[in-house]
């Protein structure tokens, strides 16, 4: 510009001729908005022009077969653009991979070199672009030398510049895993992330999976619980982000985190031996598909193996916790004194015996010995959890309406004892709606499930097989699995609209009074072998269709539908009793 | 002198503080042509920055009893039968009560050579402690007046005579655009420092010479302030792209003093979530009036009772502890405990808070190699576009048409009469004569060279604004600002530690002194005690009172030309919301049209009408010394 090889140009110096702004003549102007609406137009053409000459150039080279440094050349000025063009990457990709067996190492090392310092000037255009840092991970995979170090500085200037990219997260834990970096040093760097800004799921995700791995867990702990010490360091941690900004969810999602615990093992919960209807039920601890290739499961009865047809209750075959099979009905009839069932899934083994002279027999796991219900809550020490409740509750005076607080009180109070916090579950629920009336259905759903829970677990301390559940505002049923030997159930007088598929796993049920609800269907009163009475009062049943599946009960004998809509059709009981022909009394 | 100034400008502004700085840009970009000029030899007036040995010409010029000079009264022939003249002050009268003490050793290089003679000892001799002030008053200002530039160093010493030459070069051409302190930065950065404090062993005795010697690596503003990062001044640098010229840092801990501790106050999110001192509920209460605070106008119920009460008995209706009243109060509403008011604090509080965050976890900002870059980037500013800069150029008189009123032209030193529309002047160049109706308040200042930071932290790299309530009854709050040698305005292993309060006592050192006890030690005590100190000590130390002229009405100034405008010099508080306002509202008086400062224009969008020549280079693009040390505005600085 002054050619005095000065950097930069203009030198603000003491120049007294002449002022190189004139005041009076010769003074700025700034162009006129049309003109510079002109200039912006012309531009954008050219620039577009450039940019599909080169696409088309490159398109041409790929289908010639021309993967020379040409084609790295001009994909580099499209990426340099746009670095979301997929194909442009794969182009590359292909170019790089052709050129690593036509050059020398040396050469191909420079390349490398090259295309790094390329990925880094994209990642600064967009730090954002997926294929840029794909593009990154397939380049550093390949290396035969990858410099790691280099790539975690990268990752932590980009971190620092934006803590929330979890492209730049991503990339973190593939180099941190291929660098073999001790999750204590990863879990440094987290803390210093969330030092900066405690609102950062990617890094207290991050920390959730280096904890574990932070040392050995002796094998006597239960998979996924950490030691008591780093968990108290952490729920401290995270009381303080959540005491700071009690509005902040990443915080809580990760407290939620530290309390829960891993899914459960594999188990066979219940096994069921019924000699009239010849039938063995399986509850699982989780639903299975039971298929050769996916679930084998194997059957010895009197120790011999024997082969048998498995089904789902509502005879689907999708996945089921409740599967079931037939046994040959000759069976039963033989002179042995008892028949022992022993069925294998897996590792995991149940046995049965069905003595002489009894209908039915099983074996089942205790829902309270297993603490079942407490899954999504850990077992630690009561202390721990004790504690935990009592900062909440302090949270809770200060913001009496946050609603991740009251919800983790909740979760917390079941965690320790569902029962005896049952009434004040109940009442924090009713003030969790009201500071979160956006999600009030969610919350019924979930507080009618915590009810299930309760009156499950009151069922089993009773050693009974009946349960009432009428009167209780139920919006959903759940967990049906664990109802499996209930022969008596009250659904009456809450909020249900349907009686969903899953029902169908009641197997010994005999009397089902569901009575002042909002029913519109009952698919789930399906293929129930024992089902005698059926009360469906006060509901919303429209059409007599809607009870067709009522049909695949055999031993149903008396149905109440009164105060449903469809008995206002005239024809409603002739459809039913031509539908229903084995039901003795269909009172409309 | 060969180039005799152009006999007509727009606007003349006398005096180069940061308001008279701001209007010359302003004036200058709307295309106004500008005489800026300045009766003293650097940039700034009250609120320059200087080295260490122009600091010390500085104190001396204030110390020293100078006479004005002869009279020259030859101006008087120039003014005609129907003119009147506004006779401007020769000496600044602005800075009084000025006092040094030194604590460190002044005669000698080597401290173990002379560690027992304790006679040698400077303090011992000059200030034999500093509870009794009266005393050592005059025997540190004489002792002050022996302390030039070492003879010991002559290669420092003739770095000084080198920029002096330098200096008086530019201002005999009578146009110089470049700041003062970045070309002495350019003249520091080809003369080799001597690095023996580099090479020391680490814990090593400070002595005099070592400041001298490294004096350039000191700063020292007169005027202590911050740049609040939604304030004005930072508003109007970004606006006019004058951000450029500088370079700034955040202030790093916001710091509270607390029975006799210095405490970091948790201001941001994550300062209250990384406090280990708050407990979790202090930690909710303390958040949450933060938040309320934010948009406490939206929530009148909360604090209409409590309108005619202070800010301190509201907040004890907060739920907060006593510790974090405390924290509020004095730390972030920044407010006085028994006169400010609810709304005043909760007013303060919002404006601390949302410039929380902009640039980093403080809401403050500060200027890399000092406040006193500030005026300088305007002046850069004004250059650019096309200002005339004098320095060391003093003006005699204005002239008053007497029939209009109006004030015509000014006469300079040299005795030539230059006419204009619009003048500006700051408050001290006016006599006696036009202030004799004024009454004006003063500030206290300290700046003191320490040893350490007053909280040590993990990082010995730290800004800090500490607000120290008032000591006793009947003293001010204390603001101190502590500056790390990361932020160019001091050397390596000091720290420069700035003091200001509103003057109530006799003195600056009266006002200050307690605080300056309670968190500092003589150097001299470390020196004899050897032991492990808590407090860092206090290796120099300057006090001075200087005059607040903000916040005076036109109208008490007598007999003021409708076309003048008086600039006041610096203010008490922390921010510098009242220049950028009074530069804005004058600015508006002059050129009622146009827009204050607007954005530079697009290099691309920037055509030439008019027959001239092609100027050689079209957009102002400066790259100085400072250019080169990398300059980013603040937005940018932001995102590292």
């Amino acid at each position: 510009m002054d050619g005095t090889g000065e950097p930069g140009g203009l030198r603000i110096r003491a120049a007294p001729s002449p002022p190189f702004i004139y005041p009076q003549h010769g003074r700025l102007k700034v162009k006129t908005t049309e003109k510079q609406a002109e200039a912006k137009r012309v531009e954008r053409e050219q620039k577009l022009k450039l940019y599909r000459e080169a696409t088309e150039a490159i398109f041409q080279k790929r289908q010639e077969g021309h993967l020379d440094e040409s084609v790295l050349e001009l994909t580099s000025q499209i990426l340099g653009a746009n670095p979301d063009f997929a194909t442009m990457w794969n182009c590359r990709r292909e170019v790089l991979m052709h050129l690593e067996t036509q050059k020398s190492p040396e050469e191909f090392a420079t390349l490398v070199a090259a295309e790094l310092g390329f990925l880094e000037s994209c990642l600064r255009v967009n730090p954002k672009s997926y294929g840029t840092w794909h593009h990154r991970c397939w380049l550093l995979g390949r290396l035969p030398e990858p410099n790691w170090t280099r790539e975690l500085e990268l990752c932590a200037k980009f971190l620092e510049a934006d803590e929330r990219n979890f492209h730049c997260w991503d990339y973190r834990r593939f180099v941190a895993q291929k660098a073999a970096v001790p999750p204590a040093e990863e879990l440094a760097f987290t803390d210093s992330l969330i030092t900066r800004n405690f609102s950062n799921y990617s890094s207290w995700h991050y920390r959730s999976c280096l904890l574990p791995k932070l040392q050995p867990l002796p094998d006597s702990q239960p998979p996924g619980r950490l030691p008591e010490d780093i968990l108290l360091r952490e729920l401290e941690l995270v009381q303080n982000a959540f005491f700071t900004d009690p509005n902040d969810q990443s915080a809580w999602f990760y407290h939620r985190w530290l309390l829960g615990r891993a899914d459960p093992k594999d188990a066979i919960r219940c096994l069921l031996v019924s000699r009239n209807e010849a039938c063995l039920t399986v509850c699982f601890s989780r639903p299975i598909i039971v298929s050769p290739g996916i679930e084998t499961l194997m059957l010895f009865v009197d120790k011999s193996p024997l082969p048998v047809e498995w089904r789902t209750p509502d005879g689907r075959n999708r996945p089921n916790y409740v599967w079931l099979c037939d046994l040959p009905t000759d069976f039963f009839n033989g002179q042995s004194p008892q028949h022992s069932f022993s069925l294998m899934w897996g590792e995991v083994q149940k046995e049965c015996v069905l003595y002489k002279g009894l209908k039915e027999s099983w074996c089942q796991d205790s829902a309270t010995d297993e603490q079942l219900f407490r899954m999504e809550l850990s077992m630690e020490k009561s202390t721990v959890l004790q504690s935990e409740l009592e900062s909440c509750k302090e949270l809770q005076d200060l913001e009496p309406d946050n609603k991740w607080c009251l919800l983790t009180i909740i979760l917390l109070m079941r965690a320790l004892d569902p029962l005896v916090y049952e009434k004040d579950t109940l009442k924090y629920f009713q003030a969790l709606k009201v500071a979160d009336p956006m999600r009030a259905s969610y919350l019924d759903d979930l507080r009618s499930k915590f009810l299930m829970e309760n009156y499950i677990l009151k069922m089993e301390y009773a050693d009974v097989r009946v349960l009432d559940l009428s009167y209780k505002d139920l919006t959903l049923l759940c967990h049906l699995d664990q109802l499996l030997l209930v022969t008596h159930l009250n659904l009456s007088h809450n909020l249900l609209r349907s009686l969903p598929p899953a029902l169908a796993m009641l197997r010994c049920l005999e009397v089902l009074q569901a009575d002042g609800n909002a029913i519109e269907s009952v698919e789930g009163v399906v293929n129930l072998p024992r089902l005698q009475e059926l009360s469906l009062c006060d509901n919303r049943l429209q059409h007599p269709l809607a009870l067709q599946t009522l049909a695949s009960c055999p031993k149903l004998s008396l149905l109440s539908l009164e105060c449903n809509p469809l008995c206002q059709l005239e024809a409603a009981p002739e459809e039913l009793r031509a539908m229903l022909p084995g039901v003795d009394r269909i009172l409309t | 002198m060969a180039d005799k100034l152009p006999s007509e400008f727009d606007v003349i502004v006398i005096g180069t503080g940061l308001p008279e700085s701001i209007i010359a840009a302003a004036c200058s970009r709307s295309g106004q042509s500008v005489l800026h000029v300045d009766s003293r030899s650097y940039y700034g007036g009250n609120w320059a920055g200087f080295n260490f040995s122009g600091l010390l010409s500085w104190i001396k010029e204030y110390q020293e009893e100078s006479d004005v000079g002869e009279e020259w009264a030859a101006w008087q022939e120039l003014i005609l039968e129907t003119e009147e003249a506004i006779v401007l002050r020769k000496k600044d009268q602005t800075v009084q009560h000025v006092e040094v003490i030194c604590y460190v050793r002044q005669d000698s290089d080597d401290p173990i050579e002379k560690a027992g003679a304790v006679q040698k000892n400077p303090v011992s001799v000059m200030s034999p402690g500093l509870n009794d002030p009266l005393d050592t008053v005059d025997t540190s200002c004489s002792d002050t007046s022996e302390l030039p530039a070492p003879h010991n160093e002559p290669e420092t010493a003739l770095e000084v005579l080198e920029v002096e030459v330098t200096l008086e070069k530019e201002n005999q051409h009578g146009y110089t655009s470049c700041s003062q302190s970045a070309l002495e930065r350019d003249i520091a950065e080809h003369v080799p420092i001597m690095e023996d404090v580099a090479n020391a062993p680490k814990k090593h005795w400070i002595t005099y010479s070592q400041i001298v010697k490294e004096g350039r690596k000191f700063n020292i503003d007169l005027t202590s302030k911050l740049l609040y990062s939604r304030g004005l001044l930072i508003d109007l640098l970004i606006k006019s792209n004058v951000s450029r010229y500088a370079e700034f840092k955040n202030v790093t801990r916001i710091l509270g003093y607390q029975e006799g501790n210095v405490l970091q106050v948790p201001c941001s999110r994550a300062d209250v979530f990384n406090s280990k001192k708050l407990t979790m509920v202090e930690k909710r209460m303390l958040m949450k009036f933060l938040t309320f605070c934010l948009d406490y106008e939206q929530h009148p119920d909360e604090y209409k009772a409590y309108e005619q009460s202070t800010f301190s008995e509201y907040l004890k209706t907060q739920k907060l502890t006593p510790n974090l009243r405390h924290f509020v109060l004095h730390s972030i509403a920044m407010t006085s405990e028994t006169s400010s008011n609810t709304l005043d604090g909760l007013r303060e509080t919002r404006n601390f808070l949302q410039c929380l965050g902009r640039y980093g976890n403080t809401p403050f900002l500060f200027p890399l190699y000092g406040q006193g870059e500030m005026p300088q980037c305007f002046c850069r500013m004004c250059a650019v576009f096309g200002g005339t800069y004098c320095l060391n150029h003093a003006v005699q008189c204005l002239v008053v048409d007497k029939e209009s009123g109006k004030c015509k032209a000014i006469i300079d030193h040299f005795g030539q009469r230059i006419s204009a529309k619009y003048f500006v002047v700051e408050d001290s160049y006016l006599s006696e004569k036009t202030c004799s109706n004024v009454t004006y308040r003063q500030i206290s200042r300290a700046v003191l060279i320490t040893d350490g930071s007053i909280l040590n932290a993990d990082s010995d790299q730290h800004i800090s604004i500490l607000t120290v309530p008032p000591v006793e009854p009947g003293s001010a709050a204390v603001r101190v600002i502590e500056l790390c040698s990361s932020t160019m305005t001091c050397m390596k292993g000091t720290y420069l530690v700035h003091l200001t309060c509103m003057s109530l006592k006799k003195t600056a050192r009266e006002d200050l002194e307690l605080v300056v006890q309670k968190l500092f030690t003589p150097y001299a005590e470390v020196e004899l005690e050897n032991g492990e100190q808590e407090k860092p000590s206090l290796l120099w130390a300057l006090y001075f009172n200087m005059r607040d002229s903000s916040g005076i009405n036109r109208d008490s100034y007598n007999n003021l030309p409708s076309n003048m405008y008086v600039c006041s010099g610096p203010d008490c508080f922390l921010g510098n919301e009242h220049a950028v306002k009074q530069a804005k509202t004058f600015f508006q008086h002059i050129l009622p049209n146009e827009e204050f400062c607007p954005p530079l224009p697009n290099p691309e969008d920037i055509v030439f009408d008019g027959d001239g020549v092609q100027p050689e280079v079209l957009v102002p693009k400066p790259d100085t010394a400072k250019e080169v040390t990398g300059q980013r505005n603040p937005e940018e600085h932001a995102q590292e």
